[in-house]
């Protein structure tokens, strides 16, 4: 480490007070609408304080020259930590990196107010300072992907897990409204639900609500042929409701033969074709 | 040597299934029904599997073609109480069971041989004296 480098650290340690305040006014002044409501001031400020610590305590072992030495890795999990948690509350990436970028701006100010004698070595340590605090703003951009991409997974896995609702209708009828993509996972977990349905409530009519499936190509075409024609060995008799024209449309361009299996444009239809079945007839009470 | 009891209602053949198939069981299952329905004229016959946890595809095709020899002997055969599990292996072994009527449980089935008038009215009353 050059004798400039100690110096501003040693600059740094000093006037470590007015380094937080100016840091934590900079991210009031600039920062976004809500941010210190969301963190909370002295939840922003104990942050902050153990991020500069650990900061001025890495430089003191190795320099800012050499941020990817591992005196540094406590830094860079820290900046990780509150990336990570910050993420989590709703933050966007500018609003998270923005933070380190503040304190770059503020130490640079910090050590222009101790007007130094040697320009020239000024400049390079502004340079060296730069190039560290540059690294963490992308050690918290990866960060940020990084926990932006687990809660994506995890809504995933939620998506799955969400229960596949069979709805008694009328005696011995089902409904089972299918919403969302058709993967041969979920359709597995939905044959299943269905015909255990069928058996516990013992109906023989189940119809198959295609409304919500944005969109059917040869695949999710086989998945519902696969569970009607579940459904037909045990004895129900399946129907398919609600599809779209454009649903139509595709289906008919695939090539995907339907004709064997009986189809309705909406759930009414089908409710209605289910109870001629049944031979129900729903009355309209005039009297009323 | 083990078999499987054949009950004759009316019109009607009642077959219960209740141990796990093996190959030969069902080949001399197939050549009793087929001897029955010829014996005893009848007009149905049901095939209860609710007691089937498992079927290979040996004993899923025979189930078919039970119920198409059958068919040619003007004779229904419908397969009642089918196991989720075992709906689920026999589509994903994609085995055709096209000419075989299904039903939720026997009672379902006799409505729906009685509503095609493939039996009489009174053999479901035989059905209930001799329960």
């Amino acid at each position: 480490m050059s004798e400039w480098a100690e110096k501003v650290i040693g600059i740094f340690s000093n006037r470590r007070d007015d380094i937080l305040r100016m840091w934590l006014e900079s991210q009031q002044k600039n920062g976004y609408r809500g941010m210190y409501e969301r963190i909370g001031e002295r939840e922003l400020y104990r942050q902050s304080n153990d991020l500069f610590e650990a900061m001025i305590d890495a430089a003191g072992q190795v320099g800012f020259a050499s941020v990817r030495k591992p005196e540094w890795q406590a830094v860079a999990d820290l900046v990780a930590e509150i990336t990570a948690q910050r993420t989590r509350t709703g933050f966007s990436v500018m609003e998270t990196v923005t933070y380190v970028f503040a304190l770059k701006t503020v130490l640079i100010e910090i050590l222009r107010q101790e007007q130094p004698d040697d320009i020239g070595c000024f400049v390079a340590e502004v340079v060296t300072i730069t190039h560290a605090l540059d690294e963490m703003a992308l050690i918290a951009t990866s960060a940020y992907v990084k926990t932006r991409e687990e809660i994506i997974l995890r809504q995933q896995q939620e998506m799955l897990d969400l229960s596949t609702p069979v709805i008694r209708v009328w005696d011995g009828i089902l409904v089972l409204p299918l919403i969302g993509t058709l993967d041969s996972s979920r359709s597995q977990v939905i044959t299943e639900t269905l015909l255990q349905e069928i058996v516990s409530s013992n109906s023989d009519i189940a119809i198959l609500d295609i409304s919500g499936v944005p969109l059917v190509d040869t695949l999710v075409a086989q998945h519902i042929l696969k569970t009607m024609a579940a459904a037909r060995l045990m004895g129900a008799e399946c129907i398919i409701s609600g599809i779209r024209p454009e649903i139509a449309q595709t289906i008919v361009h695939l090539g995907v033969d339907l004709s064997q299996i009986k189809t309705k444009a909406t759930l009414a239809g089908a409710l209605k074709w289910a109870f001629d079945m049944r031979q129900l007839t729903v009355v309209h009470n005039a009297k009323r | 040597m083990e078999r499987i009891p054949i009950l004759k209602i009316g019109d009607l053949l009642l077959v219960t299934i209740q141990l796990d198939m093996h190959d030969q069981l069902v080949m001399d299952l197939q050549k009793d029904i087929t001897n029955m329905v010829r014996t005893t004229e009848a007009k149905g016959v049901i095939l209860d599997i609710s007691g089937l946890d498992m079927v290979d595809s040996f004993i899923g095709r025979m189930l078919g073609t039970i119920a198409a020899m059958t068919a040619v002997m003007d004779a229904h055969t419908f397969v009642v109480g089918m196991q989720p599990a075992v709906a689920i292996t026999i589509v994903e072994l994609g085995l055709p069971l096209g000419g075989v009527h299904t039903a939720l449980n026997v009672e379902k089935a006799i409505e729906r041989l009685r509503a095609w008038g493939k039996i009489e009215a009174e053999s479901d009353d035989e059905a209930h004296e001799g329960d």
